[in-house]
């Protein structure tokens, strides 16, 4: 199958996807809401990754976002995250993984009934920091933490 | 009185049981076997209780224990024990089921086996039982080491956790306490271009790094099965995990359920006898 | 036998809502070693969290995301039998969804 056959038909699958998710009422039509854009999750640096979602805006670091995570990943394949913000007004939190194909993981659109809390599991390639993005707001703030992700021995 | 010098040789150093096979007979003697195995891991890890042991690498691995407990919030086995329930209930085509072979209708049974089965001459794992039960019904036998028969086993060890594993080796049938001893002899033979025996790593070096990982005591290695195994990204049996192994020490593979394997299970849990049953269970 | 299980967990005047969902998460990088060809993607893309039919989380998701895929979220408050609806569609265009009465 010829490689531009096949990107239309998983373009025009996954805008069918979008178009059913509308029509069922499953995503917010609008700038805040999570839909699933191909650009964000495409493979390229973290920096790329973060233009596409942020532009050119600040981002701040702060200690007031709380990972969970692993030091030391036992299988990269599932690697257990819970992030909890102490910050005001968080509605949107995206997590990264900087060394991955694709550095975004997930965008977690949270409406003002949750806390700004989520956990995941993630896939890590290689040792690698995972960097969380909290939006409160057009204020932008991140942490991160270092995962080593090993080669297993006679486990592996 | 040779024999016993030797052995009083053979338990006074600290490698004393590893990979010295000798052509003396023996008599075995699982108790014996099973407090001077038991020492042993007690002088490695002083702090730990025999039902830590259930939690295996997890009871010595505290960053490793991390990540596991995270996981356990909501285990990826959670829908093998449903699927293993349904499965579990779901007739024959005669009409008779899985709980028509097993006592107590195969509720709480799990932590049980393997059993010496005296009619067969042989050990009886849950999964050969199964198999059996199937045969019996003019069902095909399910392969052993993943899908519907992990499915099966984890809603049976479900059933069964947190009691304690209780093997019997019957005085009064010399062929059990001979597999226990093949499974034994098993245990501490070399094998392989690595020319490892499993207590190489899980006796000798338990707790030891091997590059990144740290390894497993065998005391309490088979309380957890069957397994999500993240490597896998799927449920496995303990004989899909000896298998692996084997191919891990570059030696030559053995099926799941040979006797061999059934043999080596009755010996390891048998070493496990009290340990806590906690499977189904997650493993990296 | 639905592809999503959920649990509520009530913590300090909050409920913890957890999701275990069964699903391939191929990013499509894999490469099937018995035929060497590539395992083509298919991965939740979306995700949505209702409580009482009122959508509270919306969630874009990459392959990044490990199989059998986790989340779990913190609903401030939560009664006795509110509605948790969590419903996902992958790159496919399939779907699925699955309700839990919080006890």
């Amino acid at each position: 199958m010829p490689v531009n056959r096949r990107e239309f038909l998983k373009k025009s699958v996954s805008l069918g996807a979008y178009s059913m998710a509308l029509a069922s009422g499953l995503v917010k039509s609008g700038p805040a809401s999570a839909e699933w854009i191909a650009e964000q999750f495409a493979q390229g640096k973290l920096e790329e990754t973060l233009k596409t979602l942020f532009k050119d805006a600040k981002i701040t670091e702060s200690d007031k976002i709380e990972i969970q995570i692993p030091q030391i990943a036992e299988n990269g394949a599932v690697v257990p995250i819970t992030v909890t913000s102490h910050l005001d007004g968080v509605d949107t939190i995206s997590i990264l993984v900087e060394k991955n194909p694709v550095p975004l993981a997930a965008r977690f659109d949270l409406s003002p009934e949750l806390e700004p809390f989520v956990s995941a599991r993630l896939k890590m390639a290689e040792t690698s920091d995972v960097i969380v993005i909290a939006q409160a707001g057009d204020k932008l703030y991140s942490a991160r933490e270092t995962v080593k992700v090993t080669i297993g021995g006679c486990g592996g | 009185m040779a024999s016993r010098i030797l052995k009083s040789i053979l338990s006074s150093s600290v490698g004393g049981f590893i990979g010295l096979l000798l052509a003396l007979p023996s008599q075995a003697d699982p108790l014996q076997d099973q407090q001077k195995f038991r020492q042993h891991y007690q002088q490695l890890f002083p702090k730990l209780t025999l039902s830590d042991y259930a939690d295996g690498v997890y009871a010595i691995d505290p960053i490793a224990r991390q990540s596991w407990q995270a996981i356990e919030e909501f285990p990826p086995y959670d829908e093998a024990i449903e699927q293993g329930e349904a499965l579990f209930n779901a007739p024959f085509k005669n009409g008779r089921r899985y709980a028509d072979c097993f006592p107590n209708q195969g509720i709480a049974i799990a932590h049980e086996y393997p059993k010496w089965n005296r009619d067969k001459g042989e050990v009886i794992t849950l999964e050969k039982a199964i198999n059996d039960c199937r045969a019996d019904n003019q069902e095909a036998p399910l392969p052993y080491e993943k899908d519907d028969i992990a499915r099966l086993l984890a809603y049976l060890a479900f059933t069964s956790r947190g009691k304690p594993i209780t093997i019997t080796i019957p005085a009064d049938d010399p062929r059990a306490l001979a597999a226990y001893q093949q499974g034994k002899d098993f245990y501490y033979q070399r094998r392989g271009q690595l020319n490892f025996a499993c207590a190489t790593c899980h006796v000798q070096n338990a707790g030891r790094q091997l590059r990144s990982e740290i390894l497993s005591p065998s005391l309490g290695h088979t309380s957890h099965w069957p397994v999500y195994r993240l490597k896998w990204g799927e449920m496995g049996t303990l004989h899909r995990r000896f298998k692996e192994c084997l191919e891990q020490i570059k030696a030559p593979p053995i099926p799941a359920q040979s006797p061999e394997f059934r043999n080596l299970e009755y010996f390891l849990s048998f070493m496990g006898n009290g340990i806590p049953t906690n499977g189904p269970s997650t493993r990296k | 036998m639905s592809s999503i299980r959920i649990r509520a967990k009530r913590i300090d005047g909050k409920t913890q809502i957890r999701t275990l969902i069964t699903h391939p998460m191929e990013h499509g990088r894999n490469i099937d070693k018995s035929t060497n060809q590539p395992i083509p993607a298919h991965f939740i893309q979306e995700l949505s969290v209702k409580h009482n039919g009122k959508v509270i989380a919306n969630c874009a998701i990459g392959g990044g995301v490990s199989k059998d895929p986790y989340f779990a979220f913190m609903l401030k408050g939560g009664e006795p039998g509110d509605k948790i609806t969590i419903s996902w569609v992958d790159n496919l265009g399939q779907q699925d969804s699955e309700e839990h009465i919080i006890k």
